[in-house]
């Protein structure tokens, strides 16, 4: 329960710090609720609607509604898919919204202190530090390979887990070494004559737990033709914190990612998260109090692309693709779609494969229930929407489902893994199916 | 607040995860789609079935306790905005679609179902059911039957009112009724059907209705005309009806509205003149092309500067569903903006749309217009900032002054919105104080302990523009 203390002082910096323009902004039209998958799976709850959670934010603000346990509830449960933006005629930034009101729900909030103590190691020792990243996969990966794992399974230690974590256990991908994880490269040179000259970005768990997604991207980039630059002191996002109240220490990586890539003059700055992507391109946004970085920010930001739309930009998808007969499904990654608009390319990139027939699933980019700790901390919720998620797969016959944002590709397989279809089916990352039917050809 | 032993009894009725009194649901079911509208209800509550609605309003009756039936609380007019507090009822359970009869040309569906659904099912049957709001995606068919709603297609189609055959109602009193049916002539009695739709939740609440269906027209044909001159583009409207045509679509939007519509939609649609109208006609193939055609002519008489014919099915879509995003993309560019439907018969629309820009002017407001303009359904949107009380007065005196002229020119208050709360300080406009005594009593008839959705329509006597924030 939250103590009056903490409800005044959260309803006063809301009065604070709210953007009232943009809450005025929602006209209230409701054109956001058919979008929204918490409002759908909730029962057509207004409470868990956009329309609803904007509702309320501005109640708090207008001082008629105190921000209690089911004010906090109602922006937990929200997934950040930001699914209502691109449908929303008003174009209210709800992503700013939601982030602003996070933002001061947690850092007014008094946290129990195993709370405050598993967020300080979260957020501040682990993710913005990537070498504390490569030591904790490489424990991962000593877990994987010494016989622990196996033994973990057999003990039924596991049972002692809720089910989403016990099935994400199976799930995780084989990590590299730990030399392999520190010895990472910070140049290649196009392969074939150059047409751009990119930056690699290469976020923290892409380049520990999913470094073989990394390696292909960036052999994918160099095969069409572009010479990269990997910067050293580049670090996480901050999405996750951003996501998570934790605005402050974003600011402090989002500064230092600016400073990593100012000095690497390049075309663009390539990401293959969706998650990532849409986060990097609103450092604009996140710096906007601070003059002296703004500027910087807005640079930084345009020069942001996923990595399919690169592609597609430098005519990848005419290549000669190639992969053995087989149905392929895309789930949209919900950052990469509504914020960098990027859904187009994926597409047409797996439209292009040789053998690869392309079925279109119902609802592909309505979010897949992963959003960052999401199917964690709200695992009930999480699994309903994965569950519908599962059945849209199901019924598009696919054997390969593509995805492109390491958050989206663990939560189908976590769905696959559910559904007992891991025989049968599978869940790729893009980059990794694309440069399987790019090397291909060379056997063909 | 509900007492205790109330609260008890509903929850009895419907179960504990369909009773909802936290400070949050009642927040947010305090509002509906009508800026500056906001109360909260006492409980919401989401019964399952038409005994357990009966149920409800039998207790609410013996209590005095006001009910607002809401669908997903798009109307434009505060309707469903629950004025007095009372018990907010969810039709959420209602969604299904119960029969589709093929022999007698109907729907029998419940309340709960979304418009868009109902219409994608009854088409892959190869018919059509025409009314189309604005909200169609999220709208319920129950809400488009209390508010009688219009739509794009109301020119040649109707609206609403004319595809309700037949309902269920629960009466205040707990009785619950069937009107109409599967009929295409009854006049055994008083046609109770006609005067629930469109009856604002104050009279009954509506659990079941039997729609009329037509057959799917076999083509469609979208037509974009561009003008420099707003009264070109009006003038043109009554010359298309002039010469004996009634397209199925014939809509308005002025070079503001255009602007913000392009901004959000990004489809290519010009910025650089004055007005467009947007033309649709549907029907036999040869016919459509026949009409297009002559259209284009009277459109080109009128001094159209361009007249172009959408390439493909999806290019038409783009086009209407654009339209249908005017309002909200409208809404962008101030805090606040004020919708109104003020209606005239269709000959008069080019006397309307210059009536409400001199008004405008004089009043130093910005109003954008857009609407039906084939059936002299017109939406001049004012965009505003609530917190400047200084404008929001000049607003409001716009607005009365736009009634007035509507009046004068033989039209309405309201064409398709609902008089609401929004509208209710000029219902006397229209039909009168006589004619607010006849629906007064009325209401009494039905509803003597005043439950149903009290302070809409013509409750508050006084001739005020209710605009509350918070």
């Amino acid at each position: 329960m939250m103590k009056t203390a903490e409800k005044e002082r959260i309803t006063q910096e809301f009065q604070e710090k709210m953007d009232y323009d943009e809450l005025l902004n929602c006209m209230r039209c409701g054109f956001c609720l058919p979008s929204c998958p918490t409002y759908i799976e909730s029962g057509m709850d207004e409470a868990h609607s956009p329309r609803g959670r904007i509702a309320m934010m501005k109640a708090v603000v207008d001082g008629v509604l105190e921000p209690d346990d089911d004010v906090k509830r109602s922006l937990d449960l929200c997934l950040g898919c930001r699914a209502c933006e691109p449908v929303c005629p008003s174009g209210v930034k709800y992503g700013h919204l939601l982030e602003q009101a996070r933002d001061i729900i947690y850092q007014s909030k008094k946290k129990s202190v195993p709370e405050k103590a598993a967020r300080k190691v979260v957020f501040q020792d682990l993710f913005p530090h990537q070498n504390r990243m490569v030591a904790a996969t490489s424990l991962l990966g000593f877990y994987q390979r010494s016989g622990l794992q196996k033994i973990a399974r057999k003990s039924g230690i596991m049972n002692f887990f809720p089910e989403t974590l016990r099935t994400m256990e199976k799930i995780l991908p084989s990590v590299p070494k730990k030399k392999e994880l520190r010895n990472r490269p910070h140049y290649l040179p196009a392969l074939i004559n150059q047409k751009k000259k990119v930056a690699f970005f290469s976020g923290c768990l892409m380049d520990t737990v999913f470094m073989k997604t990394n390696d292909a991207s960036m052999k994918l980039l160099q095969y069409a033709g572009c010479e990269i630059v990997i910067p050293e002191t580049q670090n996480c996002c901050g999405a996750l914190h951003g996501h998570s109240g934790e605005r402050e220490k974003a600011k402090e990586m989002a500064k230092n990612n600016i400073e990593a890539f100012e000095l690497a003059e390049v075309d663009y700055i390539i990401t293959n998260a969706g998650g990532c992507g849409a986060f990097l391109v609103d450092y604009g946004y996140l710096l906007k109090d601070e003059p002296e970085w703004a500027e910087r920010a807005a640079k930084f930001s345009v020069k942001i692309k996923d990595i399919t739309s690169i592609l597609v930009e430098l005519d990848f998808h005419k290549e000669e693709l190639h992969l053995e007969n087989q149905v392929v499904t895309y789930q949209d990654s919900c950052h990469l779609k509504n914020g960098q608009k990027t859904f187009m390319e994926p597409r047409k990139l797996l439209q292009s494969i040789q053998g690869v027939t392309y079925v279109e699933m119902y609802d592909a980019s309505r979010c897949c229930g992963s959003a960052g700790i999401y199917n964690i901390v709200e695992s009930e919720m999480s699994m309903q929407i994965l569950d519908y998620k599962m059945q849209q797969t199901i019924k598009t016959d696919a054997k390969t489902i593509v995805t492109a944002n390491p958050g989206c590709l663990l939560q189908m397989k976590l769905g696959i893994e559910r559904e007992g279809l891991s025989n049968s089916v599978r869940a790729v990352h893009i980059v990794d199916f694309l440069l399987e039917a790019y090397e291909n050809k060379a056997i063909n | 607040m509900i007492q205790e032993h109330i609260k008890k009894e509903l929850l009895e009725i419907v179960g504990k995860e369909n009773f909802q009194d936290s400070k949050t649901s009642l927040l947010t079911y305090s509002y509906d789609a009508t800026p500056g509208f906001q109360s909260l209800p006492d409980a919401v509550v989401s019964p399952r079935n038409s005994e357990e609605v009966a149920k409800i309003v039998k207790l609410c009756n013996e209590h005095n306790i006001p009910i607002v039936p809401r669908g997903s609380g798009t109307n434009l007019c505060a309707g469903t905005t629950p004025l007095h507090g009372g018990i907010v009822l969810l039709m959420k359970h209602f969604n299904r679609i119960l029969e589709i009869d093929e022999e007698n040309l109907t729907v029998r569906t419940q309340p709960g179902v979304i418009t868009q659904t109902l219409i994608e099912t009854i088409e892959q049957r190869g018919l059509f059911y025409p009314p189309d709001p604005s909200s169609m995606k999220i709208s319920q068919i129950g809400g488009n039957i209390n508010e009688n709603s219009g739509g794009l297609r109301g020119l040649k189609y109707g609206v609403t009112r004319d595809y309700v055959m037949g309902l269920e109602i629960v009466l205040p009193n707990g009785e619950i009724i069937r009107t109409g049916g599967k009929l295409a002539k009854d006049v055994a009695g008083y046609d109770l059907t006609r005067l629930f739709v469109g009856s604002e939740g104050t009279l009954g609440i509506v659990t079941e209705a039997t729609l009329k269906l037509v057959p799917k027209p076999e083509t469609k044909k979208t037509m974009l005309v561009l003008y420099q001159d707003l009264d070109a583009a009006a003038r043109s409207v009554s010359a298309i009806i002039a010469n004996r045509i009634i397209p199925a679509t014939l809509e308005f939007l002025d070079q503001p509205t255009l602007k913000a519509v392009e901004d959000f939609a990004q489809i290519g649609l010009p910025t650089n003149v004055k007005a467009v109208l947007l033309i649709e006609q549907d029907g036999i193939e040869s016919v459509v092309n026949k009409d297009m055609e002559l259209i284009a002519t009277i459109c080109r008489e009128n001094d159209a500067v361009e007249v172009t014919l959408a390439k493909s099915s999806e290019e038409a879509d783009a086009l209407t569903t654009a339209r249908r995003s005017a309002l909200s993309a409208l809404s962008r560019l101030r805090p606040t903006t004020i919708l109104e439907d003020a209606t005239v018969p269709r000959s008069e629309i080019a006397k309307m749309v210059s009536a409400i820009q001199e008004i405008s002017e004089r009043h130093q407001v910005t109003i954008c217009t857009f609407g039906h303009a084939g059936d002299g359904n017109l939406h001049p949107t004012c965009l505003t900032d609530i917190r400047d009380k200084d404008e929001m007065k000049r607003v409001e005196n716009a607005f009365e002054e736009i009634f007035h002229k509507a009046i004068e020119l033989g039209g309405t208050i309201t064409g398709e919105h609902g008089v609401g709360a929004m509208k209710l300080p000029y219902l006397h406009l229209k039909v009168g104080e006589a004619g607010i005594d006849v629906m007064r009593n009325i209401k009494q008839a039905f509803d003597p302990n005043n439950i149903m959705n009290p302070g809409k329509v013509f409750e508050e006597l006084e001739r005020k523009r209710v605009v509350v924030q918070k």
